[in-house]
């Protein structure tokens, strides 16, 4: 009855749902490790979403459009990191604001826009592996932003394991006061972490408005910025699991749309929340199981050195 | 390296020199005036009371902090270190006593934090080895370091240190925390360092292992300079004199107390670890009567904190037989009921766990006294009767502070120390379990809280004493068990045992197990009693 066909455009669409979340809980990791809760996801993201859009609009370049999203989601980050490194306030607070700020701004550049359309960032397809059955389509022929996403999550995986930089930044996560000890600047170290965050988010919101929905409607990030937050703490601040937790959603919640279509008389209100419940409760079993590792020590507390 | 003489003192030549180092905090001045010179070839103790100003001034001389007026000489020279990683640069390092170590990092990526460039992780766990051997200091560089004891922390810490080829270490309180066994090996390092042309900077408030070890001591009081001398021609109770500006009391030794009704009767008692955080206890037992002050020694993480939580219902024992309070079972009972059986308790961590940082000192009377009778009743707050209560622990207790009524964390940990062991005895209790008395408290405070919980046994109260300073114990207690791995000896006569044979059992060198038989049988009988 599924031919390969609607299966692999099944599998095309979980890959792209996936794909926003994946980027912006990797940035919010990286500055998690670090030691700081950047509850403002959401708002760099859909900050992101409305500068990237504007910029491709009024360019015609995605291109341009992307950067500009990226370098959105870093302002507003600097609005967080300035609060919460420089001025050691309160983090869950400093993280709401910096949401509330982002919806409010983005709703502001994004109101002359609605009802414009732009195409969708193309498909790069890859020799060979396009070609593939079933998967090729789904995996090998997505746009760049999925590619992005892959190396994203590489690059992050190997920097954090391997890297000096990426020890130096689980240290100042997990032991401010010893890092500072050490000679490490903490304050700028968590500020790059939360400038990479940022630009994470920037980059998932472009790919909303640029490639996933092509157009701009306020309130677009519809919570994925939340999603992204949640996925973080249940995989137990782990890369990997993160690329997991992100690909469960994304199929659970394309799936359940799919269940809707065939009429079967389950209430769609309980089907939309399928997503949420079944990456909540893979990941509550994840991170049952975890070994060892939990929150970074120092993450939440604000660092103050003493003169 | 070559050790140079300095002509015009014929003294070894300094290193690092701090000249006149004043620091305000407020209207604190945590240092007045004070200098110091750091030797080449030589061990320099820094000897004061805590408060004295002696983490200031080493937080000065690394750059932790920048004094107010005064300067460091380095090779005779000005030296301005805006931070920690420029004195590390110049080769100063330091080895602080709350180590600036990562619990989930391994002890290799640990080490690489402490040191500048990119060099790969094998090839510096190979220079951790080798280092380890030079040295004698027991380290293994992959793992974890949440899972190591405190002395194996702060060996890494000196491997850290000593990885930057300082020419300067300096020791916060490195013996604090460590058996008289691996203060021991500590020494032998030390020696070996100085033997190399490396000074090495020693703090300590511990008067004999300053006179062993060390070629030159300046004494800090009040923040202010007090003397240099050497420690060598001086006595402890010299020392002790110019750290305190008076002589120290001793806790006078009651001998005519009477030993009455086990008041703590533990039997059996087995209590799961829970990861990382409490350790497990393995078969406890132990019964102490009314009128005797039972001292616990051990090395900090052995299991002690544990058995204090369950000793006090934080933790619930499995068998509720297996800890009785005064004749009823106990084990099942939470905190408050079992202070009903007028038991009381004194955690280690003052702030935090025996008081409420931000609560006023009123307030804070209120954490064990809510269930006594005449404090609140029918669920409201009698103030007259706290405030009552609070006069006389004020009074009692000699409490000082500032205000009429501050909150906890204003006060100083000597004062606050006096209330907190005030509170508990007011309420009359027949059994105490106080867990590191004295920890962090000045020498005045401390031996007044001893006299107290002496008075106390003398009085009929059952006393356990929970401690890492075995001088303590040996000072006060009748009786002494030694904690390790979760293990308890069987309680021996303070009389009938040594500062050696404790030392062993406290490195865990089982068999020894029993302090008392086994392990005095192989020193000469009495050497305990004059061993402090």
């Amino acid at each position: 009855m599924l031919d390969a066909a609607i299966i692999g455009a099944v599998l095309a669409s979980v890959v792209a749902a996936a794909t926003t979340l994946l980027l912006a809980s990797l940035g919010e990791l990286v500055a998690e490790r670090a030691g700081t809760l950047n509850l403002g996801v959401e708002g760099m993201m859909i900050v992101g979403a409305a500068v990237g859009y504007a910029t491709a609009y009024s360019s015609g370049s995605l291109l341009l459009g992307t950067l500009a999203a990226v370098l959105a989601g870093v302002v507003v980050s600097l609005v967080f990191a300035g609060l919460a490194v420089w001025l050691a306030a309160n983090q869950v607070a400093s993280g709401l604001a910096t949401t509330i700020l982002g919806l409010g701004v983005a709703g502001l550049i994004g109101s002359s826009f609605v009802g414009t359309r732009i195409d969708a960032a193309p498909a790069l397809h890859l020799p060979v592996l396009t070609g593939l059955p079933i998967i090729g389509e789904a995996v090998f022929g997505q746009d760049a932003f999925v590619y992005a996403s892959v190396l994203l999550l590489i690059a992050v995986t190997y920097g954090l394991a391997r890297t000096r930089v990426g020890l130096v930044l689980r240290a100042v996560g997990e032991n401010h006061a010893a890092a500072h000890a050490l000679g490490h600047p903490v304050r700028k170290i968590r500020t790059l972490a939360i400038m990479f965050g940022g630009a994470c988010a920037g980059l998932a919101g472009a790919h909303l408005s640029l490639a996933y929905t092509p157009f701009w409607a306020s309130d677009m990030t519809a919570g994925r910025g939340w999603i992204a937050l949640a996925l973080v703490v249940f995989s137990a601040w782990r890369p990997l699991w993160l690329l997991a937790g992100a690909y469960l959603f994304g199929a659970v919640s394309i799936l359940q749309l799919h269940v809707q279509g065939f009429g079967l008389g389950i209430p769609s209100q309980f089907l939309s929340s399928l997503p949420y419940l079944a990456t909540i409760g893979a990941l509550v079993v994840i991170s049952a199981l975890k070994h060892g590792q939990g929150a970074p020590a120092s993450l939440g507390v604000p660092f103050v050195p003493d003169r | 390296m070559t050790v140079g003489v300095d002509a015009a003192t014929d003294l070894p030549a300094s290193i690092l020199e701090a000249v006149g180092l004043t620091k305000r905090f407020g209207a604190l001045v945590a240092n007045d005036h004070v200098s110091l010179a750091i030797r080449a070839g030589e061990t320099h103790a820094l000897l004061g009371e805590n408060g004295a100003g002696k983490s200031t001034l080493v937080k000065m001389m690394c750059g932790l902090l920048q004094p107010d007026s005064g300067e460091l000489l380095y090779d005779g020279a000005p030296a301005f270190f805006p931070d920690p990683a420029s004195s590390r640069a110049r080769g100063v390092g330091v080895v602080f006593q709350h180590f600036a170590l990562f619990d989930a990092l391994t002890v290799v990526e640990n080490v690489a934090l402490g040191l500048p460039g990119h060099e790969p992780l094998p090839a510096l766990a190979a220079r951790i080895e080798e280092c380890v051997h030079r040295y004698g200091l027991a380290v293994e560089p992959w793992r974890r370091v949440g899972e190591l004891s405190v002395g194996e922390r702060q060996r890494v810490e000196i491997v850290r240190c000593l990885l930057g080829d300082p020419r300067v270490l300096i020791l916060d309180e490195p013996t604090s925390v460590l058996t008289p066994d691996e203060s021991e090996n500590l020494f032998r390092t030390v020696d070996l360092l100085t033997g190399e042309g490396r000074a090495v900077l020693f703090i300590s408030h511990k008067l004999d292992e300053v006179r062993r070890l060390c070629h030159r001591a300046t004494v800090l009081r009040g923040g202010k300079f007090i003397a240099e001398v050497d420690p060598k021609q001086e006595s402890s109770a010299g020392l002790a004199r110019l750290m305190v500006g008076a002589d120290v009391p001793r806790t006078p030794r009651l001998v005519t107390h009477e030993i009455g009704e086990p008041r703590l009767l533990v039997r059996k008692l087995d209590v799961a670890g829970d990861g990382s955080r409490g350790s497990a206890l393995h078969e406890i037992d132990l019964e102490i009567r009314a009128g005797e002050i039972v001292g616990i020694a051990g090395v900090a993480g052995n299991g002690q904190t544990t058995l204090f939580e369950v000793l006090s219902g934080e933790k619930l024992a499995e068998d509720p037989e297996s800890i009785v309070i005064d004749k009823v079972p106990a084990g099942a009972l939470g905190p408050t009921e079992r202070r009903a059986l007028r038991a009381g308790f004194v955690p280690e961590e003052r702030l935090g766990h025996a008081a409420a940082p931000d609560l006023p000192l009123s307030d804070n009377v209120l954490l064990t006294t809510h269930g006594d009778a005449g404090i609140v009743s029918y669920g409201v707050i009698r103030r007259g009767a706290v405030k009552d209560y609070f006069q006389r622990i004020v009074k009692g207790f000699d409490v000082r502070f500032g205000g009429r009524d501050p909150k906890a964390r204003r006060l100083s940990g000597g004062n606050l120390q006096k209330f907190v062991i005030g509170r508990e005895v007011l309420r009359k209790p027949v059994l105490l379990v106080v867990d590191q008395p004295t920890w962090g408290v000045d020498a005045a405070a401390a031996a007044f809280i001893r006299t107290t919980l002496r008075e106390k046994a003398a009085e009929g109260c059952a006393v356990l004493v929970i401690s890492q300073d075995l001088d303590e114990l040996l000072e006060f207690a009748d009786r002494i068990a030694v904690m390790s791995e979760g293990h308890l000896t069987a309680p021996v006569p303070v009389a009938e045992t040594s500062r050696e044979a404790i030392g062993l059992a406290m490195g865990g060198a089982h068999g020894a197990h029993d302090v008392g038989r086994d392990g005095a049988a192989q020193t000469p009988a009495g050497e305990g009693a004059d061993a402090s």
